[in-house]
């Protein structure tokens, strides 16, 4: 039996699919959000030296972490429509770009709540808070030069381009904390040496992680059925669906 | 009719661009007029406490010229682009990345050149020393080629698109931040009396970066733009 990996790859049966999956991914994130917060905010202790303000890092860790994720996953997706010229490809990167921007945002905004009680600043000039920054502008610039150029076609084409070679930056992001040796505390998540936090704490760290998943992917594929719509829309089966709907 | 090879082809993109722009003089000193106002405005700025505008110069000097250098990308293909020789140099048999190579070499030369050889007498006037005048002379060597290979992915994207002026600096500018980092801090590590070479060796490996990976992008950029 062969199986054929491109079915899904099509708008047409990639559209009943996302409408059937979104519900699953909005239940299990409203789920895990409350699990998560409700671990991170009133089981996990109480740090022994950042007090309770620490708590914000369940909402701040994460969402740094899919800031750079879904960079990485919007540049894979934008190669893969460029090399396979694959149309839901280039949607899905169109479509992760926002939920990315809004929690590299998040992460600023939350760093700096956390920042003004432990450093006396809401902002430093930090490596990592640098790159962060960087990262929000590499998103923007993605959503501008694609709500600049009309032509749908080259639009996707060109910020893929822009988001393959912004790419190059994320590993810069990373690395940044050895390059530069500064305020920021150092990742105390490793692979390599046991993590220095009491355990509850990184259960609902990876619990709100997985959350921050499910929202992203159901907000995302929400985006993309919109997408899909608005660039098929002369095409028969999307006029058909149209007409459907309006019976 | 004479077959051109591969660098045949790459001088020839090279000596048409450098003669475009003898011919129009006006846009390269315009370039380098912008890089000297938007310095001199610093100390008026500032203050001019010689002891603060030594303590700023390298950042000042850097940023400076990376606003020049991103104003003239501008140029760096519309000209080709209005007149059709874009579309012409499309179709030549040689690879396109060369040809990008060579435009952005012409460019660099006109529009980079000029800033990195400026750049010392400024860096007088803000009080600089004789080493961080060299260190600033060697990284702005090393760093405007970079910001030209990178600028040109952002410059063929953004070809015939409305706002473009605007559009290009935010493209562009995030993707200088390490030249920029890394330049004004080999300037700053020499005013202090560190060594610069980590830093200069880090730009050096930029510019290979820059070298082996931006004229293929930007080759491709083009392909995208004049589809």
């Amino acid at each position: 039996m062969s199986i054929n990996w491109f079915k899904y790859a099509s708008p047409v049966s990639f559209y009943p699919l996302a409408g059937r999956l979104i519900p699953w991914f909005v239940v299990v994130t409203v789920v895990l959000l409350f699990i998560g917060l409700y671990l991170g905010f009133f089981v996990a202790p109480t740090d022994y030296q950042q007090g309770e303000a620490y708590r914000i890092m369940f909402v701040h860790v994460p969402a740094a972490w899919m800031s750079m994720f879904i960079y990485l996953v919007m540049a894979a997706y934008a190669g893969l429509g460029l090399i396979f010229n694959t149309r839901l490809s280039s949607m899905m990167a169109t479509a992760l770009a926002p939920t990315g921007a809004m929690f590299t945002f998040l992460a600023l905004w939350t760093g700096a709540l956390w920042g003004k009680p432990m450093w006396g600043a809401w902002w430093v000039w930090d490596a990592r808070l640098t790159s962060e920054l960087i990262l929000l502008f590499l998103y923007l610039g993605f959503m501008s030069l694609q709500a600049a150029i009309d032509d749908p076609r080259r639009a996707a084409r060109a910020s893929a381009l822009l988001a393959l070679v912004g790419a190059v930056n994320v590993p810069i992001i990373y690395f940044s904390v050895k390059w530069w040796n500064t305020l920021h505390q150092g990742a105390s998540i490793s692979f390599d040496k046991a993590p220095s936090m009491a355990t509850t704490m990184l259960v609902a760290m990876l619990i709100m992680a997985v959350a921050f998943w499910t929202y992203t992917i159901a907000v995302v594929l929400q985006r993309v059925r919109c997408e899909i719509l608005e660039r098929e829309r002369h095409s028969d089966w999307v006029i058909a669906l149209v007409q459907e709907k309006q019976a | 009719m004479k077959r051109v090879g591969m660098s045949g082809a790459l001088m020839l993109v090279l000596r048409r661009d450098l003669t475009l722009a003898v011919r129009r003089m006006s846009d390269v000193l315009t370039t380098l007029f912008f890089f000297v106002i938007v310095v001199s405005l610093f100390p008026l700025g500032v203050g001019p406490e010689m002891d603060t505008l030594r303590e700023i110069a390298p950042g000042v000097i850097w940023v400076a010229a990376l606003l020049a250098s991103m104003l003239a990308l501008e140029r760096l293909f519309s000209g080709d682009y209005r007149d059709g020789s874009l579309e012409q140099l499309l179709l030549i048999p040689q690879p396109l990345s060369l040809l990008v190579l060579g435009k952005v070499l012409a460019h660099w030369l006109v529009s980079g050149a000029p800033l990195v050889l400026m750049a010392p007498l400024l860096g007088m006037l803000l009080g600089l020393s004789w080493d961080s005048l060299e260190v600033l002379l060697v990284t702005l060597l090393l760093g405007t080629p970079v910001m030209s290979l990178v600028g040109a992915v952002g410059a063929a994207l953004t070809l015939g698109v409305r706002g473009r002026g605007v559009l290009l600096a935010l493209l562009v500018l995030p993707l200088y931040i390490p030249v920029l980092i890394f330049g004004a801090g080999a300037v700053e590590a020499s005013v202090s009396g560190l060594g610069a070479g980590a830093h200069v060796s880090l730009l050096g490996a930029l510019l290979v970066l820059a070298l082996c990976f931006a004229p293929l992008a930007t080759a491709a950029a083009l392909k995208i733009s004049m589809e």
